[in-house]
C-alpha cells in the first residue's frame, strides 16, 4: 500500500473529504439553526471521546456522564462566580474530569466487560448524589445565566456566529487530538490491548497502565464537551450528570460506528436531530430512537459509518 | 542469514554475565519450581511439581488431559497465582512478580489458541512487541511514522517465518498456521532467553507441523524452550527432556527412550497414546 509510486493518488480522497467536511462544517451555520449544530457538535465530541475508550480499548464505560455533567458545573460555576473567561472555565472543567477520570479509572480499569461498565455506573451515580446535594450546583435549578463572555478578553461570545466557530474550532481540535492518539505509538498499543489483552501482558506491556492514560483522555475530552455545552446553554443542569446522558452516548456511538473516527459524528447527529425536530411528538422520541437503533443493530452492526467506509473504498478503487 | 539472524541472541552474552556463578555450573536451570501447587476450590490442579528446566534446551511437559500441564504453564509465566511453592527464573525469585514483568525479564508465552491482534496488520503485530523496547510507547501526543525505524527489523522477523507476502493485512485474516508462525515472530520480536509453547501444534495439518518444527529448532539455538504438546512424534523429535505429568503430579522425567518404556507413563496414555509413543 505504501509502495504506490503516486502516493499523492491514494491519499488524497481521505483528504479531500476531511476538507469538505471543514467547510461544510464553517459555512452550516448559515443555513441550519446554529444552536443545534453546536448542541451536535459538544454531544459529538462526547460521543467521540467516549468512543476511544470503547472502540480502541475495548472498554465500555456506563459513566461518562459524571465527566460530560461535572466539567459543565464548573465550567458554569467558574464563569458565572469566579468571573473566569470562556477559555479558563473551560479549561478548569477539562482539568476536573482529568482529575476526576484518573481516580475514577484507577478504580475501574481493574475490572473489564460487564463488572467495568457497573463500577463506572457506580461512580456516576456516586457522582450524580453529589449534585444533587452539593449547594454550589443549585440542584434541580441548575447553573443557570451562565455568561458566556469573551474569548481571550476579546471575541464576544455572544454573538451566536462568534460561539458557533469557538465550538467548532474546539470541536474539530479534539477530533485531530483523538486521530493523533489512535495513530499514534501508545494507540497501537491500545489496539493491541483491545484485540488480545492476555497477549499484549506476555509481550510485557502492564496494559493497567495503558488503559488508565486512555480511560483519563477519554474522560479530559468528554469534559471539554461538557465544559462547552455549559457555555453554548449557558446551562449546567442534572441532566447533564444523569445516568441516561451514559446511556445516550453509547446509543450515538453504536449507531454511528464504533472504532471508526467520524462515527460518534454522525451517530450523535442523528440522535439530537430525532430528539429536536420530533420534540413534537414527545415521549414517541424514545420509541423512535429505540426502532433505529434496533434496525442498525440487525442491518449493520459496525454503524453506519462502519458500514459506508468500504463500500466507498471499494468504488473508490473501481472508479 | 535471515534465518540465522533469528537463531542467535542477540543479547545472549549480556544475560551470561548478569549470571556469571550459574554458568560455570554444570548444571545450569533457568526455570526451577519448588513443590508448586495450584488448588481450585479443593481441586488440586498442581500438585507438588519440582521442575527444572536446563538452560538451551528444548523441554517438553506432556501428560493426559486434565495433567495440569497448561496450569503448570500459567503458573510459571504468573497469568495463575501458585496457591503454594516457588518459582525461580535465573536463580531469582519471581513468584511474585506480575505477568508483564516476567516478560520483560525474558520469558515470553504463546497460548493455547493462537494469540495475534487480529485488526493489526502482520507487520504491525511484530512491532508492537519491539516498540516497548523503544520506550514511546505512552507517547499519544507522537505520529506512529516515528515506529517506521522498526519496520526493518519487524519485516526480518516476518521474513524468518515466511509470511513476507501477507505483511500488510490484517493478522485476522491469516490461516490457522500462519498465525501461530505470526505469533512466534510476535515472540522473538522480544528477543526473549526462554519461551514457553502452549501446544505450537494444536489444530496444524502435517504440513504446518513440520515447518512449526523445523522453526522451533531454529529459534531454540541459544534459547530455552519449554513446551507442552500433544503430538507426541513432535515431542520425540525436538524435546531433549520430557516431563509426564498425571494428575498435577510428576510421573516421569527423562528422555524420549526413557519416559516412552516406563509403563506408568504407557499405562497414563492408554491406546491411541501407547500406539504413538510405540513408533518412536
Amino acid at each position: 500500500m505504501s509502495s504506490t509510486p503516486t502516493s499523492s493518488g491514494s491519499v488524497s480522497p481521505q483528504k479531500i473529504l476531511v476538507l469538505a467536511l471543514i467547510v461544510l462544517g464553517l459555512i452550516a451555520p448559515f443555513g441550519i439553526y446554529p444552536i443545534f449544530l453546536m448542541k451536535g457538535l459538544c454531544f459529538a465530541l462526547f460521543a467521540a471521546a467516549f468512543n476511544l475508550l470503547l472502540g480502541y480499548v475495548g472498554l465500555l464505560s456506563f459513566g461518562h456522564a459524571m465527566f460530560f455533567g461535572f466539567s459543565a458545573y464548573v465550567t458554569a460555576h467558574g464563569a458565572k462566580e469566579w468571573g473566569l473567561t470562556p477559555e479558563l472555565a473551560v479549561l478548569a472543567g477539562v482539568a476536573t474530569a482529568v482529575v476526576l477520570g484518573a481516580f475514577t479509572g484507577w478504580l475501574a480499569i481493574r475490572r473489564s466487560g460487564i463488572y467495568f461498565a457497573m463500577v463506572t455506573l457506580a461512580f456516576s451515580q456516586m457522582m450524580y448524589f453529589v449534585a444533587v446535594q452539593a449547594p454550589f450546583t443549585h440542584g434541580e435549578d441548575g447553573i443557570q445565566g451562565v455568561p458566556r463572555g469573551h474569548l481571550f478578553g476579546l471575541i464576544d461570545l455572544n454573538s451566536t456566529l462568534n460561539m458557533y466557530y469557538f465550538v467548532f474550532a474546539l470541536f474539530v481540535g479534539a477530533l485531530l487530538i483523538i486521530h493523533r492518539i489512535i495513530h499514534s505509538p501508545f494507540g497501537q498499543v491500545l489496539k493491541a490491548i483491545r484485540d488480545n489483552e492476555p497477549r499484549a501482558i506476555s509481550l510485557g506491556y502492564e496494559v493497567e497502565r495503558y488503559k488508565l492514560l486512555a480511560f483519563t483522555l477519554s474522560a479530559g475530552l468528554a469534559g471539554l464537551a461538557g465544559s462547552v455545552k455549559a457555555l453554548v446553554f449557558q446551562l449546567a443542569s442534572l441532566a447533564d450528570v444523569h445516568w441516561h446522558a451514559s446511556g445516550e452516548v453509547v446509543l450515538m456511538t453504536l449507531l454511528g460506528g464504533v472504532g471508526t473516527v467520524f462515527g460518534p459524528t454522525v451517530g450523535a447527529f442523528l440522535v439530537v436531530a430525532i430528539q429536536n425536530y420530533f420534540s413534537e411528538v414527545g415521549s414517541w422520541v424514545t420509541i423512535i430512537q429505540g426502532v433505529i437503533f434496533v434496525f442498525c443493530v440487525l442491518l449493520f452492526r459496525s454503524g453506519m459509518v462502519g458500514v459506508l467506509t468500504p463500500w466507498l473504498k471499494r468504488r473508490g478503487i473501481r472508479g | 542469514m535471515k534465518q540465522a539472524a533469528i537463531g542467535t541472541r542477540k543479547c545472549a552474552k549480556a544475560s551470561l554475565e548478569e549470571t556469571p556463578w550459574e554458568v560455570c555450573m554444570g548444571d545450569d536451570f533457568i526455570v526451577e519450581t519448588r513443590s508448586l501447587t495450584k488448588e481450585f476450590k479443593g481441586f488440586v490442579a498442581v500438585s507438588d511439581v519440582n521442575l527444572k528446566v536446563r538452560r538451551h534446551t528444548i523441554h517438553a511437559l506432556i501428560g493426559p488431559n486434565g495433567a495440569g500441564k497448561t496450569t503448570c504453564f500459567n503458573l510459571v509465566t504468573k497469568f495463575l497465582t501458585p496457591t503454594r511453592g516457588q518459582i525461580l527464573f535465573n536463580g531469582r525469585d519471581i513468584t511474585k512478580a506480575a505477568p508483564a514483568a516476567i516478560a520483560r525479564q525474558g520469558m515470553v508465552r504463546s497460548f493455547q489458541i493462537s494469540a495475534v491482534f487480529g485488526h493489526l496488520t502482520v507487520l504491525e503485530n511484530v512491532r508492537v512487541a519491539l516498540q516497548r523496547v523503544q520506550g514511546n510507547s505512552f507517547h499519544f501526543w507522537r505520529s506512529d511514522s516515528c515506529l517506521a525505524s522498526l519496520n526493518e527489523r519487524a519485516d526480518e522477523l516476518v521474513e524468518a517465518v515466511g509470511i513476507t507476502e501477507y505483511r500488510d493485512i490484517p493478522a485476522g485474516e491469516l490461516s490457522y498456521g500462519r498465525k501461530r508462525a505470526l505469533e512466534i515472530a510476535t515472540t522473538l520480536a522480544l528477543d526473549p532467553e526462554m519461551l514457553l509453547l502452549d501446544e505450537p501444534m494444536a489444530g496444524m495439518g502435517t504440513e504446518d507441523v513440520k515447518r512449526t518444527a523445523e522453526l522451533i529448532r531454529r529459534v531454540a539455538a541459544n534459547r530455552t524452550i519449554l513446551m507442552v504438546e500433544h503430538n507426541l512424534s513432535v515431542v520425540a523429535d525436538l524435546s531433549d527432556t520430557i516431563t509426564v505429568l498425571k494428575l498435577g503430579h510428576i510421573l516421569a522425567e527423562g528422555s524420549y527412550k526413557d519416559v516412552s518404556s516406563n509403563p506408568e507413563v504407557v499405562e497414563a496414555y492408554m491406546g491411541a497414546g501407547h500406539g504413538e509413543a510405540g513408533h518412536g
